[in-house]
């Protein structure tokens, strides 16, 4: 009964402070809006009107029409023709392009012979994303396997499949949940904690007859609702802007994504009793998410990475949560059919939760 | 009720913070219902010693008893006994001063009811009424000092630890401030207060004098100044820089310290006729003034004993 009593007065403090802190409430919706924002424009621009030139040495109707579909599919955007691949090669070194196509002379032949490539395609690879781009590209000569009469048709057909833009929002707007989350998360409850220690009201805390856990629930339990506003802030974007749907269970969802949360912000106050200030929170706080966004199949595609850096991703919260929030938006998944990624991540809030009121101390040394 | 008469005993009690021995071996014997006071320079371990005393920092070495019960392994349960106001605000600046006494009514636990009309009896008190609803860290120095000793006082625990309580604070402020500690401490409240102003020391029933974290001196003021090792001369002169340049080359005198037109001179007791001396020395260098002994105040207490450490060290 006392216990509740002093959750109670925690919680009603934190929301309180929260309410008056204009900054917090502003990063809790500004930084997810933020984050989405970037991305999506990131993937617009990125892929779409990519500067392209082309050296048209055959010149045929056939290599004509190739060109002009390519230029359809907007991928890329073909600006300039130009004479011959020496001319492309200079371009692409001034860096005025970052793809250029060069059609041999023997075009037509090569496509009905189909022993060499018909095409070749100049890329800048210091891009990961032209790279990428120049790979959907590749597929488009594909289309040439037949007869001229064909070529049109099955060309659209291979442009729609390859739409980059819906495929990277798709992808990307489950994973920013995850990713969002882990900042903010964590974030703010290490400087909600390590905020009292600097302004000196830890000292009056700490000599209440209030309980280690009362304190830490007292704190956690407002940032459990702040996080599940930041979900349905991005949920709610990702759907109606990148046209993400769900097609699993919200009420998975929801389990998924509790539980996740709960992980980060017992990882925040894990970290706030390792650090003094504010500004120590915030470097811990970035030293987690790293690898959390690098690591966790966000970025980069899990099975490729060396077995080591799996092992590390497997502790991380983000990893679990990237393969359940996925599974369940984008496949429908059942949440139950996933159920070692869950706990997984009980696993960690277990661990965490139980070291920081473990090292959280009521005492000054 | 609480019958034994001493609240807070400690002994050896001793902290360090690396090398650094912040409190040495600090012995301590506070009497219940008593306003005790730590006086001592910046850095000579109150904070340090208070912070022992109320469980929140483990002694390197030694132990305190707190109201019977030992200051590390008992201090939860001592929590809802003592109070403890900070010596930097502690308080929450952005919640209100109703909210803050809200929130610290309800962390002690107090039955609804008492919560309420609690923190509007100590709201009345200590004269918050028209800053209810402002946010603490708008206040001014002395409603801020108010508030917490409010916030310290609302489970009426039955020792208070006040550290540096009126460092921000104007002189009415302190005053008051002053008056409504006697209030507490006639009601049976123990008071620890820190500071480092002589006149609030004065007022205390007891003092220890802290230096460098060694307990130097302890007793009532008038204990204290019965029992340093010197007289003390007051010279009253029209030209005191003259007066202070004719008494610093006898070197038997320990210490001259000038307060406006006076000056004081502190005398070891060995020296038999210390007023005489000083007359000689003044006449010889005709300066005029008059010489008189005094009962030495907490000033010249404090210059005592730190010089007598000083000199044991040296020796
Ligand atoms: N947490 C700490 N870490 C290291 N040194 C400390 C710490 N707290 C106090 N000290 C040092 O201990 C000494 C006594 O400090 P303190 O008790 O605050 O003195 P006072 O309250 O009398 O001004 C000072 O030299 C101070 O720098
Ligand atoms: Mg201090």
């Amino acid at each position: 009964m006392n216990s509740l009593i002093r959750i109670f007065a925690v919680l009603r403090k934190e929301f309180l402070q929260l309410s008056r802190d204009r900054l917090t409430f502003g990063m809790i919706v500004g930084i997810p809006l933020l984050q989405l924002l970037m991305f999506g424009y990131a993937i617009n621009t990125d892929v779409r009107n990519l500067t392209a030139a082309y050296a048209d040495e055959a010149n045929t109707h056939l290599s004509r029409q190739f060109i002009s579909d390519i230029a359809a599919s907007q991928v890329i955007n073909l600006s300039q023709r130009v004479d011959t691949v020496q001319d492309l090669n200079r371009l692409m070194d001034a860096g005025v392009i970052a793809i250029g196509i060069s059609v041999p002379e023997d075009f037509d032949r090569r496509v009905i012979a189909r022993d060499r490539s018909a095409v070749q395609l100049l890329v800048d690879g210091t891009d990961p994303i032209i790279l990428g781009v120049a790979q959907q590209l590749t597929a488009l000569p594909i289309a040439f396997d037949s007869q001229t009469a064909a070529a049109p048709l099955r060309l659209i057909g291979v442009r729609n499949y390859y739409n980059p833009e819906r495929r990277s929002a798709v992808n990307i707007v489950p994973g920013l949940v995850g990713v969002i989350l882990t900042m903010t998360m964590v974030m703010f409850t290490a400087v909600a904690i390590v905020r009292e220690k600097e302004r000196g009201n830890m000292e009056l805390l700490i000599n209440t007859p209030i309980k280690t856990p009362e304190l830490m629930l007292g704190k956690i339990i407002p940032y459990i609702l702040i996080g599940l506003i930041q979900l349905v802030i991005i949920l709610t974007m990702g759907r109606y802007f990148f046209e993400v749907p769900i097609r699993g269970s919200y009420a998975h969802v929801l389990a998924a994504s509790l539980v996740f949360i709960a992980a980060n912000l017992a990882l925040g106050l894990l970290l706030s009793t390792v650090t003094k200030t504010q500004f120590q929170a915030m470097q811990m706080t970035f030293f987690f998410f790293l690898p959390s966004i690098l690591l966790s199949g966000f970025m980069f595609p899990f099975d490729g990475m060396p077995v080591i850096a799996q092992n590390i991703a497997e502790v991380l919260p983000l990893t679990h949560f990237n393969r359940l929030i996925r599974g369940i938006i984008l496949r429908g998944a059942d949440i139950t059919s996933m159920w070692n990624e869950m706990l997984a991540m009980i696993a960690f809030l277990a661990v965490t939760l139980t070291l920081a009121i473990a090292r959280f101390s009521k005492r000054l040394d | 009720m609480n019958l034994d008469p001493i609240a807070i005993s400690a002994t050896g009690l001793t902290r360090k913070f690396g090398s650094l021995i912040a409190v040495n071996n600090v012995d301590l014997e506070i009497p219940a219902g008593t306003i005790y006071g730590f006086l001592g320079p910046n850095g000579s371990g109150k904070s340090t010693t208070i912070r022992m005393l109320c469980g929140l920092l483990t002694p390197s070495a030694g132990a305190a008893m707190v109201l019977g019960m030992d200051s590390v392994r008992q201090s939860e349960r001592l929590k809802q006994e003592i109070g403890y106001m900070t010596q930097r605000f502690a308080l929450f600046e952005d919640l209100t001063v109703r909210e803050n006494l809200q929130f610290i009514s309800a962390v002690y636990a107090l039955p609804r009811a008492r919560r309420r009309s609690r923190v509007n009896q100590l709201l009345q008190e200590f004269n918050l009424m028209n800053q209810t609803g402002q946010r603490a860290g708008t206040l001014s120095g002395g409603q801020k000092q108010r508030l917490a000793l409010a916030a310290a006082t609302l489970h009426e625990p039955k020792i208070l630890f006040l550290d540096e309580p009126t460092s921000a604070v104007d002189p009415q402020n302190r005053r008051d401030f002053w008056e409504k500690l006697f209030e507490m401490a006639q009601q049976g409240t123990t008071i620890l207060v820190s500071t480092h102003y002589m006149d609030e020391a004065a007022r205390c029933h007891r003092i220890a004098i802290l230096d460098l974290g060694i307990k130097v001196a302890d007793g009532s003021p008038k204990e204290l100044g019965e029992n340093i090792a010197y007289n003390v001369i007051e010279v009253v002169a029209d030209n005191p820089n003259s007066a202070r340049l004719s008494l610093a080359q006898n070197k038997s005198f320990t210490s001259i310290t000038q307060l406006g037109v006076r000056l004081r001179v502190l005398i070891p007791k060995e020296i038999p006729d210390a007023l005489e001396q000083v007359q000689l020395n003044l006449r010889q260098s005709q300066v005029s003034a008059q010489a008189e002994p005094v009962f030495p105040d907490l000033e010249d207490i404090f210059m005592a004993v730190t010089e007598e450490r000083r000199r044991a060290e040296a020796a």
